[in-house]
């Protein structure tokens, strides 16, 4: 006969600590599954400062940040099964049978709810176009932390960075720190996709050149990565003839994206949004299949933990007083010059009183005024100075005396101020 | 560190420095500073708080950051992280960072524990950032 848990969350990140600890908190029996030996997700190779700045007011480390949650998690009687992978999970008519899969071998869990707090994972050289070998030495940007930061290992002397996303510049400096040449940080696009203060601190406080408009098209190399070519990019990302040049190197790290990770999710027929590759969710992270919660980077990509934290509590809080049931939802919808926003409808037995929004624009933007309507009835209107896709942004409705019935669409809109 | 309001020495009174292009780098917003030093007042635009007046300040005149890194442990596929507890000086970056190559944390440690002192280079200390057994 397996246990019988309320609720299991997969994946003790930030989302699965936050998940967790609301769960229990709301009177769930609660199990939290990880596969590595340690608690904390990404953050325990996150070393540098910036995390918890919404939560705390503070600059913490990843780890200090995650530490915080894990001993909270201690105060509680959550069960935690560490080093600990979540193989399969099969419906149930009454919930969800989990097995495992650990050093002790095969076992079965069941749960009445599963909050899947996966993560995400990063894209790599074969999802990018890079001719050539795949010699060792190319690697990506949190692949590059792991050596560095946990096992104390450079993986390389001479190293080029493609992309200009956040972790890639954090590990330039990471790695100039350490005693390794940063070469240079390349990007196709024309604007750099981290934010302006990694520009500042991790690029030009250490000298780091950036190059924009220019990608890999090459690694040279058998065994041991020797050299990559360079060439610039017209404005379709293609590469130019004749601008190619060889640069000596031993290492490749590669910051070119996050995917959400949800090979679980998918094997329960959760439905995926296209654009943030995550599920399709509702205000509680709820996805299409009842009693399956997402949170966290498993449900989009974040740029900041406080966000994630955020995302899991209401996860494990709406798990925990999961009970089946029709439901009737409500459609968030976002316009033109929006890239996405979440949740991605809204479910209507439970309407809070406050709806938290997430979004990024398309595009880099000046002055822009964001309106939410409901039907004609404008609920919300916020200035915002600057939009910029890497920064997601956080909006919350007050949705008191706001009739929203089945079928209704909330609808963002955007326009410049000028 | 900071001196409120600022004041500059008479040499310092006829001289007009104009920074473009300054980053914030105190919150994820990251406004751009444009800092004008004339008569010896320091203006500031382009800040999205007071905070940016300070850091424009600072970063003209000794530039500050907090530092983050990791020293090794008695597991020699371990590493633990650790950062300062205070900003220090930019300058001093590379000298910590030498005076951290010798540092070896062989007993339990618990988040925020101070790990080695900076005395010899800056005022500070690194304290560890999670928990270690
Ligand atoms: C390299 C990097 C740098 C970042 N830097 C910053 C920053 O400076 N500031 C900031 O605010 N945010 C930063 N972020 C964002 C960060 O990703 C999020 O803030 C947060 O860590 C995401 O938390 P999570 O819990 O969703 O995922 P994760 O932290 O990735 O946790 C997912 C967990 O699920 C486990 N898991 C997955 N599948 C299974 C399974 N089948 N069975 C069992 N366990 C499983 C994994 O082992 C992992 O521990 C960074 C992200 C990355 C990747
Ligand atoms: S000026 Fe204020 S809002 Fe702008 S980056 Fe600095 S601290 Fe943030």
């Amino acid at each position: 006969m397996s246990i019988q848990f309320d609720v299991a969350v997969i994946g003790g990140g930030p989302a699965g600590l936050a998940a967790a600890i609301a769960a229990n908190g709301a009177g769930a029996k609660t199990v939290l599954i990880e596969r590595e030996a340690r608690l904390g997700g990404i953050l325990k190779q996150c070393v540098h400062d910036g995390f918890g700045l919404v939560r705390y007011g503070e600059r913490l480390a990843g780890p200090e940040y995650a530490q915080r949650y894990i001993n909270e998690l201690k105060e509680t009687d959550v069960q935690v099964s560490l080093l600990t992978f979540v193989d399969k999970i099969k419906n149930l008519p009454d919930g969800y049978d989990l097995t495992l899969v650990s050093a002790g071998g095969l076992r079965h869990i069941r749960a009445r709810a599963i909050v899947l707090a996966t993560g995400c994972r990063e894209r790599t050289a074969r999802q990018i176009a890079i001719h050539g070998q795949r010699p060792a030495g190319v690697l990506t940007a949190g692949t590059a932390q792991y050596y560095t930061n946990i096992l104390g290992q450079l993986p390389g002397r001479r190293c080029v960075v493609l992309g200009s996303g956040d972790i890639g510049m954090i590990m330039a400096r990471r790695l100039t720190l350490e005693g390794a040449e940063v070469l240079g940080v390349y990007e196709a696009k024309s604007i750099p996709s981290g934010l302006p203060r990694n520009i500042a601190q991790c690029l030009l406080d250490f000298g780091i050149p950036l190059h924009l408009c220019k990608t890999v098209t090459r690694c040279f190399g058998h065994a041991r990565l020797e050299a990559v070519e360079i060439a610039g990019v017209d404005e379709n990302m293609r590469p130019i003839a004749g601008t190619e040049e060889r640069l000596e190197c031993d290492a490749l790290i590669l910051s070119v994206g996050l995917i959400p990770e949800n090979e679980l999710a998918e094997t329960l027929g959760v439905r995926l949004d296209p654009v943030t590759n995550g599920p399709v969710c509702d205000q509680n992270g709820q996805t299409n299949v009842p009693g399956v919660f997402s949170c966290g980077n498993a449900s989009h990509v974040n740029d900041l933990v406080d966000y994630v934290s955020e995302s899991g509590a209401a996860a494990g809080r709406a798990a925990a007083s999961y009970v089946p049931g029709e439901r009737l939802y409500a459609e968030l919808r976002a316009g033109e010059g929006f890239l996405y926003a979440m949740p991605q409808r809204v479910e209507l037995s439970r309407v809070p009183e406050e709806l938290t929004l997430y979004f990024r624009s398309r595009d880099e933007r000046g002055k822009t005024r964001v309106s939410v309507k409901l039907g004609e009835k404008l609920l919300l209107q916020k200035r915002f100075n600057q939009l910029r896709p890497p920064e997601m942004e956080r909006v919350t409705l007050d949705l008191c005396g706001a009739a929203i019935g089945e079928g209704g669409v909330i609808l963002l809109e955007m326009e410049e101020i000028v | 560190m900071l001196r409120k309001p600022y004041k500059a020495s008479a040499c310092y009174e006829r001289m007009v420095i104009i920074v473009k292009n300054l980053i914030c780098i105190t919150c994820p917003t990251g406004c751009r500073l444009e800092a004008e030093y004339a008569g010896g007042k320091l203006t500031v635009s382009g800040n999205g708080c007071k905070r940016g007046e300070e850091f424009a300040l600072a970063e003209l005149t000794n530039p500050m950051r907090s530092l983050t890194s990791t020293v090794r442990t008695a597991n020699p596929l371990m590493m633990l992280p650790v950062r300062t507890d205070r900003e220090i000086p930019k300058d001093k970056i590379g000298e910590v960072m030498k005076l951290l190559r010798g540092v070896v944390v062989e007993r339990p440690v618990t988040c925020g524990e101070i790990i080695a002192g900076l005395a010899p280079v800056c005022d500070g200390s690194m304290i560890a950032t999670c928990d270690m057994s």
